[in-house]
């Protein structure tokens, strides 16, 4: 045998493995879509029979009227998340920051472990710290208490992607930002930060995509609601409790809102990530 | 302890930039090691070495971006236009505005536009004139060669460069503040042999208007680019001379056997 049978023999075997793998890694990629398909279009057939203007405008009627509508859990998940996303935000990316920019001090350590037990902590636990530290001391359910828990949810995440996003920028790039006789504290917040915000975004979309959905850690926080939001010291609706509880009623009008409701919220966290996608690959380019 | 041939021949009566007796330290270890060098005011001095030689730290004392570094020390007296910068009360952020520094790799600020890289010094120092911004983008573009090939896509970002037009980028926008003094830590090393050749014509150019301190692998590059050449040997400096003589008839051993390839 030659060489050059030996090699053609070696590249008729590469090329079918070749094909193999590429077969394999299409047909894996297509079993980690399949879930987000056929979630939708569930969700979708059976949310759209009830969606409505009454749907976001009304407030759930009593079993026996017909109509009525989840506008008060559609205003509370944006009063919960909104709030939340206010405070875990922030103290995320500040955290975040801190452990890239700081990453020799001694407090970092501690910080860091900090985020990510916290990450691995199950939401309820979470919602049972903003239970002992607000529901018990103001003696009543709120959308505050809520609304800390999901900050509390949103903080690890949100940190530990900034984190990544920012420890991706090489310290030459920070180094000529210093040579350049721009103080310390100008180069991280104008040239690394700036220059990472669309990774940074992402991870605030992913964390305010994860809050949109929880619903432990709202049910002995904000609780639930039939009445439009009183202010943040009182009970609040938000969808993924009314979900919850409408679902597993025996009521087919109940049940039908929780459909929509679903169908709704999933949306609602799709067309928020797509339209951070549309901005941010449109300036990236 | 200071060998004879380490003083700059013949003298430099007016330095605009002074080095006394530099030591830099990283933790215990001592990498440079009471380096006394004088700068001659509009020219290119070449530092030259085998690697681990201390050029690149010294070239980071002269900035003080040498103290940025955890664990890093300093002793010694700079002194620019005759102030010491590591004086007492000097800012090292103020220091860095008059003594720029161009860096081996390329490294244009991520998601800035090419405009927004040159004038990022000035912005972010606060000046908001526009036409102020826009004069200073368009001399330090045309100073370090780069006016024609962006002037038609300042807003296209400026990584979307090659390698050779980022670094001249990076010379433009430390080129913006208008430093007295330029340092560039091996500026070719990582570019293609037209870019370098591009960037050797701009230090001729350059040094009209500013002072160039330049660390170099090239013996070549320094031959040809440089007026005076030092050489660095295990943290300290050796000889240090025109670089006509220094390159052609060298005073110490070690030296030579450097600059003929013999090591290093
Ligand atoms: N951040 C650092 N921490 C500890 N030691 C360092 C650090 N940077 C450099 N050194 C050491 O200091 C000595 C001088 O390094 P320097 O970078 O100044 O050399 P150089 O002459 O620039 O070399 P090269 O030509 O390879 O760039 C080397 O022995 C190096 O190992
Ligand atoms: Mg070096």
């Amino acid at each position: 045998m030659t060489f050059q049978d030996v090699y053609a023999k070696l590249d008729a075997r590469r090329t079918i493995v070749n094909r193999l793998m590429l077969g394999l890694l299409g047909l894996a990629s297509l079993v980690a879509i399949l879930p987000l398909v056929f979630v939708l279009y569930y969700v979708v057939h059976r949310g759209i029979q009830g969606l409505n203007l009454s749907f976001f405008t009304q407030l759930p009627k009593p079993v026996g009227e017909t109509g009525g509508g989840l506008g008060n859990a559609v205003l509370g998940t944006l009063v919960l998340v909104g709030l939340g996303s206010a405070v875990g935000v922030p103290i995320g990316i500040a955290s975040g920051v801190f452990l890239s920019e700081f990453k020799r001090s001694r407090f970092a350590p501690w910080l860091r472990s900090a985020v990510e037990l916290l990450a691995g902590v199950p939401s309820i636990i979470l919602g049972i710290f903003a239970y002992a530290v607000l529901v018990v001391p103001l003696h009543g359910f709120s959308a505050a208490a809520g609304a800390l828990a999901l900050a509390i949810i949103l903080i690890p995440t949100v940190a530990k992607t900034t984190e990544e996003v920012l420890k991706l920028v090489p310290d030459h790039i920070r180094e000529a930002g210093l040579g350049l006789g721009l103080p310390r504290w100008k180069v991280i917040l104008r040239i690394v930060v700036y220059g990472s915000r669309s990774g940074i975004l992402t991870g605030v979309m992913l964390g305010v995509a994860r809050i949109s959905g929880e619903s432990a850690p709202l049910l002995f926080t904000a609780l639930n609601s039939q009445y439009w939001p009183r202010g943040l010291l009182a009970p609040i609706s938000s969808l993924p409790v009314q979900i919850y509880t409408y679902a597993i009623s025996p009521f087919d009008d109940w049940t039908q809102l929780a459909w929509t409701g679903s169908m709704v919220l999933v949306l609602f966290v799709l067309v928020a990530n797509l339209l951070m996608r549309a901005i941010l690959g449109g300036k990236k380019a | 302890m200071t060998p004879a041939t380490n003083a700059a021949k013949p003298p430099i009566p007016e330095p605009i930039l002074s080095a006394k007796d530099v030591n830099a330290y990283f933790n215990a270890f001592h990498a440079v090691r009471g380096v006394s060098l004088d700068v001659e005011p509009n020219s290119v001095t070449a530092l030259i070495g085998p690697s681990g030689c201390g050029k690149s730290t010294f070239l980071r004392t002269l900035n003080r971006l040498h103290e940025e570094i955890p664990g890093a020390r300093f002793e010694g007296e700079v002194t620019l236009e005759g102030e010491n910068i590591y004086g007492r009360g000097m800012d090292p952020v103020q220091v860095r505005r008059k003594i720029g520094m161009v860096f081996q790799k390329p490294n244009p600020f991520p998601s800035l536009s090419i405009y927004e890289n040159v004038v990022v010094g000035l912005t972010l120092a606060g000046v908001k004139d526009r036409r102020l911004l826009d004069e200073t983008a368009e001399r330090a573009l045309k100073h370090s060669a780069l006016w024609d090939e962006v002037k038609d896509k300042l807003r296209a970002p400026g990584t979307s460069l090659s390698g050779g037009q980022q670094q001249r980028l990076c010379i433009a926008r430390a080129l913006a503040v208008k430093p007295p003094v330029i340092l560039m830590d091996e500026p070719t090393s990582a570019l293609d042999p037209i870019s370098t050749a591009r960037i050797e014509e701009l230090l001729g150019e350059l040094k009209k208007e500013v002072t160039v301190v330049i660390v170099t692998h090239n013996m070549q590059q320094a031959a040809r680019c440089s007026d005076r050449t030092a050489f660095f040997f295990m943290g300290e400096l050796v000889e240090y001379d025109r670089s006509t003589r220094l390159f052609t008839n060298p005073q110490d051993k070690r030296t030579e056997q450097y600059i003929t390839g013999r090591f290093g």
